[in-house]
């Protein structure tokens, strides 16, 4: 049980090889995690609710063109901007997923936190948004749906974690690496995106981060990111 | 060679006549109870035009301010025009333009007190009030800006039965409490050289009015004793008070600078922001005198053309500090490279949104430059109304700049974005400065305007005394 002591720290890799730009993930995650639609003319504007998104750039000139994709969604940060910022707490750091959470019902929508991310992974609930029939009855009932004024974020799809954690001690066992896996990672039909425990040396996850190819986004800036981009070019051709 | 002697002496002798002592308030007294009934006269007289631009006012408070506000309470905040990356619009623009508006009541009343500046001696109740109702109206941005405005008591560290207190590493909270303590300090500050003006108002006021100045003037008598405490009280208030406003305007500072923003991550934000409230603040007013002098009764005795001249000079000195710091910042960012910011700062001056940081910089820096050199200019009301008008949109447009516009072009240009406000900020933010007006408007018939008692000070110690055949003017150490 010494073990399952052990904080773990969740980890993405994401294979910039493998993504297709498919937005797969961006779908799922809204699913899983009962992301409401704010409508075409919204999400235009920016203000779309979605936690993970595909930054597309092009590259070389016209006709000549390659797409160039790279899905972001919250690094979760050891060191994050977000968390000092916010003056109510609602924005803190879990002990025991090494995680950014973000409690709903403490926030009261500074939009601090917003402002101080430099991945800009943060979302901000402007109206109430009916999500329309019959997708309301397909909320996730493992998923607290937000309401007016208050920020939200990528969770690393912690009601997963908790569940796949809970699974493993009633059968008095510890977590196997790849026994959670995020609405985003599963939805990814080329296997791009790669969730796992870094602190694990032997996960798949880890095994991936450190391979050459490997960076954190802006990780000049000391945040400690969490998640392991695969930069383009390597094994698979690019 | 007989006609240029004489026009060189015209010249000269028109600038003796300009130079004429009594053209200064501090040399040309008037009896204290002449002051008085002056001073209570423009105090009391209420025109019917007053009356119906009060009520105007009162109704676009109402109707702009609070039921813009109710209405985004009861929708949501998406009534604005923020969006991301643009997270912070106009309103923190507003806000950190009013509580620069709110420096210069103390920067005027306490510092030109601390360093013996006479020239302030008319005016420092005027830019009291506009400190007081300035914080007013920016203290209520923060409430406004929130999500939830419902829960905004959760900023308080107050005892729960949860033991839960706010984070103390938050900027915001800084905020709080700096701004809750500067109001609080202003406020004294303002009410204690009032005193012995009430006392005055009491004296010569009946009914219901009488009641109220009775209760206000604390039972003030005039002796030898309460003037002594009275003046030891504001001079401890008068130097407690400066770093009170120096830190206010550097912790609103500190909500962008300890951030990672690129633009916002700098160090020297701090002084930035405070020559820029002062810049902001003495400009309003001068802005706020030219109107009371020209509308309120007997003002123009104690506002004279030296006071707008002796300001003027202060606005030009400040106009080139902030110019200082804002060229200070291209050449530290140019010289250290980081590509984030100079992309940034290139995009303010060429993005679609130029036409902001170019207002900026003739308003602030151009304009005053140009004219402020000029005594005719100075001594010009109007035109000094214009100008400093003129230089509140500047500073107006550089916390748009700072705000909005860096907010738009971060690290990933992905991300990039364009913000413009709506309708409920706009109507928002044109209510507080009709709320500003309103309560200055108020308060113009409620208290008396002018400092009495400081101008008879004053006017006590300088004195034109007769040495030979001419008039000396000499002034007598107070303290």
């Amino acid at each position: 049980m010494a073990d399952d002591q052990k904080p773990k720290k969740w980890g993405i890799v994401i294979d910039l090889d493998r993504c297709t730009g498919c937005q797969a993930c961006v779908t799922a995650c809204a699913m899983e995690n009962n992301i409401p639609t704010a409508g075409e003319d919204e999400v235009g504007y920016g203000r779309g609710l979605h936690w993970i998104r595909i930054q597309r750039y092009w590259h070389g000139e016209y006709p000549e063109i390659t797409p160039d994709f790279t899905p972001v969604m919250c690094q979760q940060c050891g060191h994050a901007p977000c968390e000092a910022v916010c003056p109510v707490f609602a924005s803190l750091h879990s002990e025991a997923e090494q995680i950014n959470l973000q409690v709903y019902n403490r926030c009261i929508g500074t939009r601090y936190c917003a402002n101080n991310c430099p991945y800009f992974s943060r979302v901000f609930n402007w109206f109430d948004y009916q999500i329309p029939s019959p997708m309301n009855s397909y909320l996730n009932p493992d998923v607290t749906v937000r309401s007016r004024g208050v920020m939200e974020k990528c969770t690393f799809c912690i009601q997963r974690i908790n569940r796949a954690e809970n699974q493993a001690a009633t059968e008095g066992r510890s977590l196997r690496d790849g026994e959670v896996i995020p609405a985003c990672a599963q939805a990814c039909p080329s296997d791009a995106i790669i969730f796992g425990d870094l602190s694990d040396p032997h996960s798949m996850v880890s095994q991936f981060a450190r391979q050459k190819r490997g960076y954190q986004w802006l990780a000049e800036l000391g945040t400690e990111s969490k998640v392991v981009y695969l930069k383009r070019g390597g094994e698979y051709g690019g | 060679m007989a006609a240029e002697a004489q026009s060189i002496y015209e010249a000269q002798q028109a600038l003796l006549d300009e130079e004429d002592p009594r053209q200064h308030l501090m040399f040309d007294p008037l009896p204290r109870h002449e002051m008085n009934s002056m001073v209570m006269e423009a105090m009391t007289t209420t025109t019917p035009r007053y009356w119906r631009v009060v009520i105007i006012l009162g109704i676009l408070v109402a109707v702009l301010l609070f039921g813009a506000w109710g209405n985004m309470i009861l929708t949501g905040m998406g009534l604005a025009g923020i969006r991301r990356p643009v997270f912070w619009g106009i309103f923190i623009v507003t806000f950190v333009f009013w509580i620069g508006i709110s420096h210069a009541g103390t920067f005027v009343s306490a510092i030109l007190r601390v360093f013996k500046a006479e020239f302030r001696r008319p005016f420092t109740r005027a830019a009291e009030l506009m400190t007081t109702f300035g914080l007013a109206s920016g203290a209520l941005y923060p409430l406004i800006h929130l999500g939830r405005v419902w829960v905004f008591y959760w900023m308080i560290p107050y005892p729960n039965e949860r033991s839960l207190w706010p984070n103390f590493h938050s900027p915001l909270l800084w905020d709080f409490l700096a701004i809750t303590t500067y109001l609080l300090s202003s406020t004294i500050y303002l009410y204690l050289p009032l005193v012995p003006d009430l006392a005055m108002a009491r004296d010569r006021t009946t009914g219901i009015r009488h009641f109220a100045y009775r209760i206000l003037a604390l039972g003030w008598r005039g002796t030898e004793a309460e003037w002594t405490r009275v003046r030891v009280a504001i001079r401890i208030f008068a130097f407690a008070i400066i770093p009170v406003m120096f830190s206010v305007h550097t912790i609103v500072s500190w909500d962008f600078a300890v951030s990672q923003v690129g633009g916002w991550h700098s160090t020297i934000f701090g002084p930035y922001f405070i020559v820029g409230a002062i810049l902001s603040g003495v400009s309003a007013v001068i802005t706020i005198l030219f109107i009371l002098r020209s509308t309120l009764k007997n003002m123009d005795y104690f506002l004279r053309p030296e006071h707008f001249d002796a300001l003027g000079k202060l606005l030009l000195v400040f106009s080139l500090a902030w110019a200082y710091f804002f060229f200070n910042e291209y050449l530290l960012h140019w010289y250290g490279g980081y590509d984030v910011v100079r992309k940034l700062l290139t995009h303010h001056a060429t993005g679609p949104a130029a036409w902001v940081w170019y207002t900026m910089l003739i308003c602030n820096f151009a304009i005053p430059c140009l004219t402020l050199w000029n005594r005719r200019i100075r001594r010009t009301p109007w035109a000094m109304f214009i100008i400093t008008l003129l230089i509140n949109i500047g500073m107006f447009a550089e916390r748009y700049t700072i705000i909005p516009l860096t907010l738009g072009y971060q690290r990933s240009p992905f991300d990039w974005g364009e913000y413009t406000p709506r309708l409920t900020e706009v109507s928002i933010v044109l209510g507080t400065f009709c709320l500003f007006i309103f309560l200055y408007l108020i308060a113009s018939r409620l208290i008396p305007l002018v400092p009495v008692w400081e101008v008879q000070e004053g006017q006590e110690a300088h004195k034109l005394r007769k040495v030979g055949k001419t008039e000396v003017p000499s002034v007598a150490e107070l303290e």
